[in-house]
């Protein structure tokens, strides 16, 4: 497969390297050419005009239901979805079947990784079997692979396992990623409200996400250690990951797209493809999301992408899963925020390439010469309408089908090799 | 009536859907079928040969009795389903249990379901008529309707009028669907009760939240109690049924601070002595009976009309 390509007209925002402009960018034997590099004769090309050119994209918190519920997703088809909404690595959390907290499930994850269209780095399990009782061994997942880990789905309740989490995390250079939720007080199925009222549905309020982001914070400061929040949802837990930035504690966050798109207005039909965990906020909400990601609160956009199959979602919404699809609509999504002037192309690109990929501590995130290829062309201009046949995923639970949206990835390239093109 | 209505809902979900003509409408509706109840024969054609299945995921004595000697005084053939919620979390979904009765082409299904939502989905899955019979703390809009006529027919109106709701407002379907009616009928809605059942927001449904049984009691036009659960699901709500009774019952003096004339009513089943002291339960202001008694009106009315009577 050709792994060497002129990329032309292309706009090339790479804030790693404190770039913005229109200019071609060679790709020799997949990796960045340098500037005295130069193009071999008969050099493939690829037209780029109109086109924002971009490192590769990074979604640090997916899951991808293998080893153990195929049905939903797999590790490939899970890449493919990546591949085509302009990912070109994921983070895949480890609540499979089993769970991903030794070694045998991280290779086994790995081995398959290396025939996705996408590089994939597995998030291994805070806690044996996700149980909240004693640390799985970091050492050995480490060496293994795994970037980061987190209980992602359970909540860590017992504050001295996280304590001690974050703590022997450090020996390993592993980020705890904190699914911040307390349980006790989060036994409904949507945001607690005028919304939760009028449905009839059980509520779950804010606090019982903002409790636990404080409890992440104390312990961060307290230790000084490092602490990634979750998906981030409401606005208290922004003013509270705000002020802890402000004294220095080392806490970073990322939240999803369906945060600052949809409200729990959402809800009103009972469409079970607007439930997830946490839930869907108010506006104000969604709104204080919105800052948060425009002034450095928030450090990266990944998509929570969550398959699930009919089986769990053409049911009672009480009775339903939790949780969307997001890899293929978190791009468009996240360009409808620079279109309404809430952030601008360099931080759009920040969020969603250079941060998780620094928070990951992979190398990927910049268009540096001698880097690996992976590169993703926008065209921000591009609208389509997602319907199911265009799905890729092997699920199908989004609330964004039917939905007419603008712009898209239409060229990811992984190691130069083209994994998802929309170009003719 | 005004020119140009017809009642044009295929499904009755919630009093929501529902405008002030529309309830307007079925009870007129309901009233002149109450006649029928009080013949010595009580029986009409007027579905013969209609299938009305009564789906209930939910027990229920009353309801579904009411639903049932509704249908039959109509003529309808009625058949009676509780699907234990157990089998249905083991295999067959609710959608699937409703595209088995489907193909059996009946015209109109009832349905309880623990689940709010639940009719909303059943009647995304099939032929028939929905009618919500209760879902979850979502909706009941038959008891709302009944509760409706009660007071029409002992008020003459049901605008202008202070309607008090005492109890667990947080859990209870027939709060939420009588807070939606009575607002939208032109009266207002006052709830009272433990700070730990009054439902987040509930006044952006239209009704006032009262922070004393006094306020939410006075010069009311109607006193509506709602069955107390101690416990739901391990959520401590209440210290015990006794403190519930002596803080929030509806006593003789407590009562005394309402309207002269004030309706007492109460969905049932009451307990007796926790909500209401048995002396207001059976004393001259109570309506509870009456209520029951338009429950059967109320709910032929609503068969007839799903059915495209006009």
């Amino acid at each position: 497969m050709n792994t060497t390509w002129l990329i032309k007209n292309g706009r090339i925002i790479d804030p790693a390297n404190n770039t913005d402009q229109i200019r071609d960018l060679l790709i020799l034997d997949g990796c960045i050419a340098g500037p005295d590099q130069t193009a071999p004769q008969n050099v493939a090309e690829i037209d780029a005009s109109g086109c924002w050119v971009v490192p590769g994209l990074t979604d640090m918190h997916v899951h991808l239901r293998e080893p153990g519920e195929e049905y939903k997703e797999d590790i490939l088809s899970g890449a493919r979805a990546a591949a085509a909404g302009g990912f070109t690595g994921v983070a895949c959390m480890p609540n499979t079947k089993p769970v991903n907290d030794c070694r045998a499930v991280t290779d086994m994850i790995l081995a398959r990784a290396g025939q996705a269209a996408v590089r994939v780095y597995p998030v291994g399990a805070i806690s044996q079997g996700l149980e909240g009782k004693q640390l799985a061994e970091y050492g050995e997942m480490r060496a293994a692979g795994v970037v980061a880990v987190s209980d992602d789905g359970h909540p860590v309740r017992d504050s001295q396992l996280m304590r001690r989490a974050l703590e022997y995390a450090g020996n390993f250079g592993l980020l705890v990623i904190s699914h911040s939720e307390e349980a006790s007080l989060s036994s409904g199925v949507m945001n607690e409200g005028a919304m939760s009222t009028r449905l009839g549905l059980k509520g779950i309020p804010t606090a019982a996400e903002s409790i636990m982001v404080y409890r992440e914070i104390a312990l961060a400061e307290f230790t000084g250690k490092k602490v990634h929040i979750a998906h981030v949802s409401t606005a208290m837990s922004a003013d509270l990951i705000r002020s802890a930035k402000a004294r220095g504690v080392r806490v970073t966050a990322e939240t999803a797209p369906h945060y600052f798109t949809l409200t729990e207005e959402a809800v009103a039909g009972y469409d079970t493809n607007t439930k997830m965990n946490p839930p869907l906020r108010s506006a104000a909400d969604r709104e204080a999301i919105r800052l948060a990601l425009a002034d450095g609160t928030l450090d990266a956009i990944a998509t929570d992408h969550a398959p699930h199959s009919v089986l769990e979602k053409e049911l009672e919404f009480d009775a339903a899963a939790n949780g969307i699809i997001g890899l293929e609509t978190a791009l468009p999504l996240a360009l409808a925020l620079v279109r309404e002037g809430v952030i601008d192309e360099k931080r759009l690109v920040e969020l969603l390439a250079v941060n998780p990929a620094a928070l990951l501590g992979v190398a990927a995130g910049s268009l540096h010469p001698g880097m690996r290829a992976d590169v993703t062309l926008i065209d921000p201009a591009r609208e389509f309408i997602y319907t199911e046949e265009q799905v890729v995923s092997k699920s199908r639970n989004t609330p964004f089908l039917g939905m007419r949206l603008q712009g898209r990835a239409v060229l990811t390239m992984m190691d130069g090799r083209i994994r998802h093109t929309l170009l003719t | 009536m005004a020119t140009g209505y017809f009642f044009s809902h295929r499904h009755i979900l919630g009093i929501e859907q529902l405008s002030p003509e529309d309830i307007s409408h079925i009870l007129r509706t309901a009233d002149s079928f109450k006649e029928i109840s009080a013949r010595p024969i009580k029986k009409v054609p007027t579905l013969r040969g209609h299938t009305i299945i009564n789906l209930f995921f939910e027990p229920s004595t009353r309801t579904r009795l009411s639903f049932e000697v509704a249908a039959k005084r109509m003529s309808a053939d009625t058949f009676n389903i509780s699907p234990s919620t157990s089998s249905t979390t083991k295999g067959e979904t609710l959608i699937d249990t409703a595209r088995n009765i489907s193909a059996m082409h009946p015209d109109i299904i009832i349905i309880r379901h623990s689940c709010s939502g639940a009719p909303h989905l059943l009647s995304r899955h099939v032929n028939a008529a929905v009618v919500n019979a209760g879902d979850g703390a979502h909706e009941h809009p038959s008891q709302c309707l009944l509760d409706l006529l009660t007071v029409k027919e002992h008020k003459g109106t049901l605008s202008g009028l202070k309607i008090a709701i005492i109890g667990d407002i947080s859990h209870s379907r027939v709060a939420h669907s009588n807070i939606v009616g009575f607002t939208k009928m032109g009266s207002q809605v006052y709830v009272y009760g433990p700070a730990t059942l009054i439902p987040r927001d509930i006044d952006q449904l239209g009704a006032v939240v009262c922070s004393s049984l006094d306020e939410a009691v006075r010069d009311a036009d109607v006193v509506m109690t709602l069955r107390i659960q101690k416990e739901r699901q391990n959520d401590p709500l209440l210290p015990s049924l006794r403190e519930y009774s002596r803080q929030f019952g509806i006593s003789r003096s407590v009562l005394a601070l309402a309207r002269p004339d004030a309706l007492v009513m109460h969905p049932g089943p009451v307990n007796r002595g926790v909500e209401l002291s048995p002396d207001v339960a059976d004393g001259p202001q109570s309506v509870i009976l009456d209520q029951v008694t338009n429950g059967v009106a109320v709910r032929m009315a609503l068969l007839y009309l799903v059915m495209g009577n006009t």
